[in-house]
């Protein structure tokens, strides 16, 4: 851990302003993942601006009946807060299906949309990564890649994004709420938060230099049956292998009728085929071929597209029976 | 007394805080904090390393590199006593494996070391290395011995006449990777110089162990080391020997003229400290039709390193396990460039027994016999390799009790017919045997004049509950309340003992403790009459005729000088059971419920032993289904070198349907208490059961272990 200087901001827009004077410097909230980092020397933060009394801690209803989700809100609030117990199931079992009871109660909101990859070349600062050192090559690519992409990918990285939370939140088309440095804010929708590796995978989101993510903006709720499936090497703690985030409508004919599916561990951010959900009609094989299409797999990650494919239809499957 | 369930008599310490480990130990003031730096290269040699700007770093004291390190031993594979062996740190330019030590940062605080480390300017000239071991298997050669100076080979009759002409045969291969013991507490000492004597408070699990290595790598007589290590956080075989954490705080300790303490990292107990070898494994069974074994072999080819030779004990399992005429086993070790191999719990036993009671599972299910039918068919009368008997035997009994607790004969004999749900069913088992030691140890039991006893031994408590067994067994031998004992443990000016290691910590001390009691009650009594006196005497003859108290002093000797050891073949037995559910969906397997039913002699504390046993079978249940260290082949790293994504068994992947159920007996063979060890048995054979019952549950047999999804996935029904 390199030496860093702290501050604790005391307004949003302060905190935005902070991080952007100062080249180098970092947000920190429940500080889960970036102390992690810090210690082992991937992230090497000059300053840090402590955003942990700055409110943004509230779960409120927006005008068109949703929820909006203040960023400092922490994990496990979220996932006890009936009104998402309620009307976003897919969210509250995505968020107890990641990590642990201790971890939840100290990650916020936006940390977790934030976190950063478990790629194992990320993690050992003696091998090459382009996300940790640009321009150093990727030694997943060649190396042992259980864990990596297999969508979406690029030759200069294949990492995974590690979040369940975020998956959830693709499958609810969640809205994402910044301010900048010079007091402006913005929305940008979950889909287009996260950034595909391309030559830049350093480059995770679209998000400036000191702008903050001051709250997550649910829709209204979305009926249908909610499912979390997180495959994993073991029963708790630990990273999806491949997750599916699911909300399925059964029609008349017991078939169903509407899907949304987001997929977690197969891609540098939460993966969603809008086009492959409109050919549900056809099934579970057709919905699949176009989610995964263009999947490149390594020797070791080979199974996770088939993985998918049987989340998918197990998911369909469970929804035509209810 | 002897075998109640008492509870720890140092559990408050320990969940209050008083028991303080060697890191956090206070005895020589503010200790000054080291921090390792390790090699960024797996092979090759340092061509710069400049350490000028971690020098000048705050807090920062000394900077040890192989420029400016203190001479020190030699590393010497051929001393016997394996974990007195030197232990040099910085011993030149060359790098031999990922991680190995090329420097240590002293500074005032733990951060500043860290930190300053972080600033040492090194560069490598990289040599290709061999790192993985199916691709050099071909490389592999003969070991002088096992591990514990077992045979490295063993030939009965001709295995391959009987392979050619045996009714059915199974001859596999299978795999095993690399583990890591990976304790709560990590690798840590603390080290203080007094004049020319050497202080030390380590993580170790025998203290003889590690004041030798360190009296041999810092150069100094062993009287001069002062060993003590009151409370250790697990070892699990990688405190059996000190490691370069303990070596660094006693130099640098010497250099700053003040205490230093080092600690290794999470990550660097996956590169500083010794693996379990991977394994490539040829198991041949040759059977008649009726299931008689006619022929046994296990062929072991494992990693090792020209640094310094371990040979896990694998292919020793089969030896005294069944009866077969014809039958080989072989050691072979090929040499990597990576981490030492060391002791993991149940080494040998562990990988070796994965593979040969998965291969009987296999032999049963080609024969359509009962997997326990066909183990009992192949029970031996007496050692089938030294023809010798057994002191006891009692793995068909450990079978026989564990069926019908569990249910076995619910098994459905015919693989994947058991669905429930999205669930496939199955349930397997396994037979265990483990090798009983014994090591001589020496004990010293006091008492007052006001009845109080004092039981003193450089044996350690690495967590297992020896504070509390001795305690029992004093209190049980003299007739005095539990309370009345106090027990000195984990010091060199404490009577020796090869300490806490290979099952054989409890007997050794708790005999060796019985005869001290037994010679203090001679002393007060004498001889003639001893018996002639009711126990409660004996507090008021003390008090009344030894103003000093008095001192009994007791010893066990060695195996190679005990008649028992040759005249008779001494193990332990486990027979266990697992169920597991597969999902038909995923392959992810999930364990239902376990049962271990074991034969370990007396037992002197059925909670300790109990919990003792039950993390053993969790285990064995990790081996099978989640544990692995991945080396990239390409640079020799551990890849998965965190507690993140080294995979061992959480809460949620045990059932509350895990028991350990121990058969009331004494072995009168294994020593004056009849009792022998069960810190590996647990993990023996647990790891097959998980494995059979998973064949059972989907018909697919894994021989590449940890059975993961991916090994399932292709052979589950289709999804759609």
């Amino acid at each position: 851990m390199r030496a860093f200087s702290y501050e604790r901001a005391a307004s949003p827009a302060a905190a935005a302003k902070a991080v952007a004077e100062r080249p180098g410097a970092r947000f920190i909230a429940g500080g889960t993942n970036l102390l992690d980092l810090m210690k082992l020397g991937i992230e090497t933060p000059t300053h840090l601006v402590d955003v942990n009394r700055i409110g943004l801690d509230a779960i409120a209803p927006t005008s068109d009946g949703g929820l909006r989700i203040g960023a400092l809100v922490r994990n496990a609030d979220l996932a006890a807060d009936p009104r998402i117990r309620r009307d976003y199931g897919v969210l509250a079992r995505a968020l107890l299906a990641g990590a642990s009871g201790q971890l939840r109660n100290r990650a916020t909101t936006a940390g977790n949309l934030l976190q950063r990859t478990r790629c194992p070349y990320f993690y050992e600062t003696a091998m090459p990564c382009n996300k940790r050192r640009p321009g150093s090559g990727c030694a997943a690519l060649e190396g042992f890649s259980r864990s990596n992409a297999v969508l979406g990918a690029s030759d200069a990285c294949i990492a995974t994004h590690p979040s369940d939370m975020a998956v959830a939140m693709r499958a609810l088309d969640a809205r994402v709420e910044t301010v900048s440095p010079d007091g402006s804010s913005r929305t940008v929708p979950i889909a287009d938060l996260h950034r595909l590796p391309g030559d830049e995978p350093a480059q995770e989101t679209v998000l400036q230099q000191g702008e903050l993510i001051t709250a997550v903006a649910l829709p209204p709720p979305i009926q249908g049956l909610h499912l979390y499936r997180k495959v994993r090497e073991r029963a708790s703690y630990a990273f999806a292998t491949v997750s599916l985030a699911a909300v399925l409508v059964r029609g008349r004919d017991g078939q169903v009728e509407t899907g949304r599916f987001a997929f977690g561990g197969l891609a540098h951010k939460p993966w969603r085929v809008e086009a492959a959900e409109r050919e549900v009609a056809r099934g579970p094989a057709a919905v699949s071929d176009l989610v995964l299409a263009g999947a490149r797999t390594t020797s070791h990650n080979a199974f996770k597209p088939t993985l998918a494919r049987r989340l998918l239809a197990a998911a369909m499957a469970e929804a035509a029976k209810e | 007394m002897i075998g109640r369930a008492v509870s720890r008599v140092d559990g408050p310490l320990k969940v209050t805080g008083g028991a303080r480990y060697a890191y956090e130990r206070q005895d020589f003031g503010r200790a000054a904090v080291g921090f390792i730096l390790g090699a960024s290269v797996a092979k090759g040699r340092i061509v710069r390393l400049d350490t000028a700007a971690a020098e000048r770093a705050p807090g920062v004291l000394h900077v040890m590199t192989h420029w400016n390190a203190p001479a020190q031993g030699p590393r010497d594979g051929s001393l016997p006593d394996q974990f007195g062996r030197p232990w040099p740190v910085l011993q030149g330019e060359r790098v031999s494996w990922f991680g190995q030590p090329v420097a240590l940062v002293v500074a005032e605080t733990f951060e500043q070391a860290r930190s300053a480390a972080a600033l040492i300017d090194a560069a490598y000239e990289t040599e290709a290395g061999a790192f993985d071991l199916a691709s050099h298997a071909h490389l592999a050669y003969a070991p002088r011995t096992a591990a514990v100076g077992l045979a490295t080979d063993s030939v009965l009759g001709d295995l391959d006449a009987a392979m050619a002409s045996a009714d059915v045969t199974i001859d596999q291969n299978y795999t095993t990777p690399a583990h890591f013991a990976q304790p709560m507490e990590p690798q840590s000492c603390l080290a203080h110089w007094v004049g020319d004597d050497l202080h030390v408070r380590p993580s170790a699990q025998g203290v003889a162990g590690a004041r030798m290595a360190l009296a041999r790598t810092i150069r100094i007589p062993r009287e001069r080391v002062h060993v003590d290590t009151a409370f250790v956080g697990g070892g699990f075989g990688s405190k059996l020997r000190v490691h370069e954490e303990a070596v660094f705080a006693a130099l640098a300790a010497r250099v700053i003229a003040r205490a230093v303490k080092v600690a290794q990292t999470r990550r660097q107990v996956f590169t500083i400290t010794g693996r379990r070898p991977e394994t490539i494994q040829r198991v041949r069974l040759a059977a008649s039709r009726d299931g008689r074994l006619t022929g046994v072999g296990h062929d072991v080819n494992m990693q090792g390193t020209s640094r310094e030779e371990f040979v896990e004990q694998t292919a020793t399992v089969l030896r005294s396990l069944y009866a077969a005429p014809n039958r080989l086993t072989r050691h072979r070790v090929t040499d990597l460039d990576v981490g030492l191999g060391e002791a993991v719990r149940g080494p040998g036993e562990l990988p070796g027994l994965l593979a040969v009671e998965s291969a009987m599972d296999e032999l049963a299910h080609e024969l359509g016999l009962d997997p326990i039918e066909l183990r009992i068919l192949n029970e031996p009368e007496r050692d089938p390799e030294r023809n010798v008997p057994f002191s006891e035997r009692r793995l068909v009994e450990c079978m026989r009790e564990g069926a019908a607790r569990f249910g076995w004969s619910a098994r459905a004999a015919r693989p994947g017919s058991r669905r429930e749900g999205d669930e496939l069913i199955g349930i397997g088992m396994a037979a265990a045997i483990r090798m009983h030691f014994q090591g001589a140890t020496r004990a010293a039991v006091h008492m007052g004049r006001d009845g109080r006893v004092v039981v003193r031994s450089d044996m350690t408590d690495i967590g297992t509950g020896t504070y509390t067994i001795l305690a029992q067994v004093a209190a049980d031998a003299l007739g005095v309340p539990l309370a009345r004992v106090t027990v000195e443990l984990a010091r060199s000016d404490l009577p020796p003992s090869p300490g806490s290691g290979g099952s054989w910590g409890a007997s050794n001390s708790s005999n060796a403790v019985h005869r001290a009691c037994e010679s203090l009650k001679e002393k007060v009594f004498g001889s003639s009459n001893a018996s002639g006196f009711g126990r409660a005497d004996l507090t008021s003859v003390v008090s009344r005729r030894f103003p000093d108290g008095v001192e009994g002093e007791g010893s066990i000797v060695g195996m190679a000088d005990d008649p028992n050891y040759r005249n008779f073949s001494q193990h332990t037995y486990g027979a266990s059971f697992a169920e597991v559910a597969v999902n038909t969906v995923t392959g992810e397997v999930r364990l239902r419920r376990m049962l271990g039913v074991f034969a370990a002699g007396r037992i002197i504390n059925s909670k300790t032993t109990r919990s003792q046993l039950l993390g053993g079978m969790i285990w064995g249940v990790s081996s099978a289904l989640h544990e692995a260290a991945h080396v990239d082949p390409r640079y020799g790293n551990v890849v998965n070198g965190d507690l993140a994504e080294y995979v061992v068994p959480v809460h949620a992947d045990i059932p509350a349907a895990l028991e350990a159920v121990l058969l009331d007996g004494i072995d009168d063979k294994a020593n004056p208490l009849g009792m022998k060890g069960v810190g590996e048995l647990g993990v023996c054979g647990t790891g097959a059961a998980v494995a059979n019952a998973v064949f059972n549950a989907t018909g697919v047999r894994v021989r590449d272990f940890p059975i993961t999804m991916d090994k399932l996935l292709a052979a589950l029904p289709p999804a759609f």
